[in-house]
């Protein structure tokens, strides 16, 4: 690990030195969730249930912030419409989108 | 500026309620346990009666209790809480994260034995079992030095070099429920004596700026974050020198304290009765050093030359006082009040040995475990303990270096 050589160069109190924004826990996923924007009724319940705040809403459509996802299904498994599918990750992640 | 204060009848607990009523708390938890029960009950009491505008927070644990401690702390509060044996025990993960994060949390631990068999009364057990936990740790010897050693305590953990948890631990029974005369002092005078917290500060790369190291929606940090073999060692070791950084505020503030009220506990870490001519000296912590100190007084005026020392510091334990004052002494007995089996003789035995071991006139010195459990211990016993080490003294082999003492055989 690179970074600081001396201790006296680290903070008093451990802390973070990047926002966690920028840590994308989404390269943990074995699993994606997939919506299928036809069956979408857009009453949000992923977005309550989604534990990472993955599930975005601009405003007319629902998508995922494939960054953060971490493929857990509790999205797929609370839809109402089953509107999202659980599809295995294929080959390398490559970032999501 | 020396403040006389008036007297109150307190017990222990009452004390250390009183204290941190007058010590600027923004936030308590308080779960109930014997004989720590009073503490949080008075301090109940003052929140109730509006004496005081503190955040109360009844939980259903004694972890819960430090972890809210340390949530609160991790937001830049002053937070108080207080614990008794099974308590304490079952805080233990959470008194490494409160030392880990440099988290200035004051704690009362009022000295229980722990289960099993189930015990109510004395010993140090509990908090012996803590010590390598990163926190600071008090004995005190009576409600008044409890009440005095809070309001250090809060100074001591928020100092910008120390930055860690201080446990003031009290004799349960002897000192918790025994009515003693207090003498305190006024309120807006051990407020300015504490003053606020004020958090130490952060440098934040993504902010670009240092900022305090609590948790504040405007300035975005992670406390509790993740440093494995990379970093880890770093941090214990910070918590190290922060331990040893302590010594110097202890004294600091001990002698800051005194200019105020008028009392002193030595240097900070121990007192000590006929030291300096002794070939004897019991070395104890806790109340029972009353006793100590009444039966040493006694035996002096027979002409016998026996000492005491009460320690008042385990952590940082204050090796290079105790070898400047034992250099001509040439029996040492240590009285633990709790048991370590397997160890070659108890916790408080092995600090004083490895301190002494460098010593160039190295003393004899014998390992005494009284009180386990609340087992009393009388002025006879300890008379019988001088006579013992007077002997060792003397030059006699010592029948066995580690004794049980008071213990059916």
């Amino acid at each position: 690990m690179s970074g600081s050589e001396f201790i006296r160069e680290l903070p008093q109190v451990p802390t973070t030195v990047k926002l966690s924004t920028e840590l994308k826990t989404g390269s943990w996923r074995s699993y994606r969730p997939v919506i299928d924007h036809n069956r979408c009724v857009k009453c949000l319940i992923c977005w309550v249930y989604c534990p990472e705040l993955s599930i975005r809403w601009d405003g007319s459509s629902v998508s995922i912030d494939y960054d953060f996802c971490k493929g857990c299904g509790i999205c797929a498994h609370e839809c109402p419409v089953k509107a999202v599918t659980m599809v295995p990750e294929g080959g390398g992640y490559e970032g999501g989108r | 500026m020396r403040v006389v204060g008036e007297v109150r009848a307190l017990n222990g607990d009452e004390a250390v309620a009183y204290a941190v009523r007058q010590c600027n708390v923004d936030v308590i938890s308080a779960y109930p346990i014997t004989p720590q029960t009073i503490i949080v009950e008075r301090l109940s009491e003052y929140v109730a009666n509006g004496e005081i505008h503190t955040e109360y927070v009844n939980v259903e644990s004694e972890h819960s209790a430090l972890s809210t401690c340390i949530g609160a702390a991790a937001a830049g509060a002053r937070a108080f809480t207080a614990t008794s044996s099974q308590g304490l025990a079952l805080m233990w993960e959470l008194l490494y994260v409160a030392s880990g994060l440099r988290l200035p949390i004051v704690m009362a631990v009022v000295n229980r034995a722990l289960s099993a068999p189930i015990n109510i009364h004395c010993d140090h057990s509990d908090s012996i079992g803590t010590r390598d936990s990163g926190w600071i740790q008090f004995y005190v010897e009576n409600s008044q030095e409890a009440y005095d050693t809070v309001i250090q305590a809060f100074k001591i953990a928020e100092h910008p070099d120390v930055q860690l948890p201080v446990m003031i631990n009290l004799d349960g029974f002897y000192l918790s429920h025994t009515l003693e005369n207090v003498r305190v002092l006024p309120d807006d005078v051990v407020s300015g004596f504490v003053g606020f917290r004020k958090p130490v500060k952060v440098w934040v790369p993504y902010l670009g700026r240092e900022v305090p190291a609590v948790l504040d929606g405007y300035t975005p940090i992670s406390l509790g974050i993740i440093a494995l073999s990379d970093y880890y060692y770093e941090f214990k070791m910070m918590v190290i020198k922060a331990m040893e950084k302590a010594r110097e505020v202890i004294k600091e503030v001990n002698k800051e304290f005194s200019e105020l009220s008028g009392r002193a506990y030595g240097d900070g870490f121990l007192t000590h009765y006929g030291v300096d001519d002794a070939e004897a000296v019991l070395i104890v912590m806790g109340s029972a050093a009353g006793t100590v100190r009444y039966v040493a007084r006694e035996l002096r005026r027979k002409g016998l030359r026996v000492g005491v020392i009460r320690l008042r510091t385990f952590r940082p334990f204050p090796y290079e006082e105790l070898t400047k004052l034992l250099k001509d002494v040439k029996a040492v007995g240590v009285m633990d009040r709790a048991t370590s089996p397997g160890a070659y003789g108890a916790p408080l035995f092995n600090e004083v040995r490895t301190a002494l071991y460098d010593c160039e006139c190295r003393p004899v010195i014998v390992n005494y475990v009284y009180g386990i459990g609340g087992r009393d211990l009388s002025p006879h016993t300890v008379k019988e303990l001088y006579s013992d080490l007077l002997e060792i003294a003397k030059g006699k082999k010592p029948s066995s270096i580690v004794r049980y003492v008071g213990v059916r055989s």
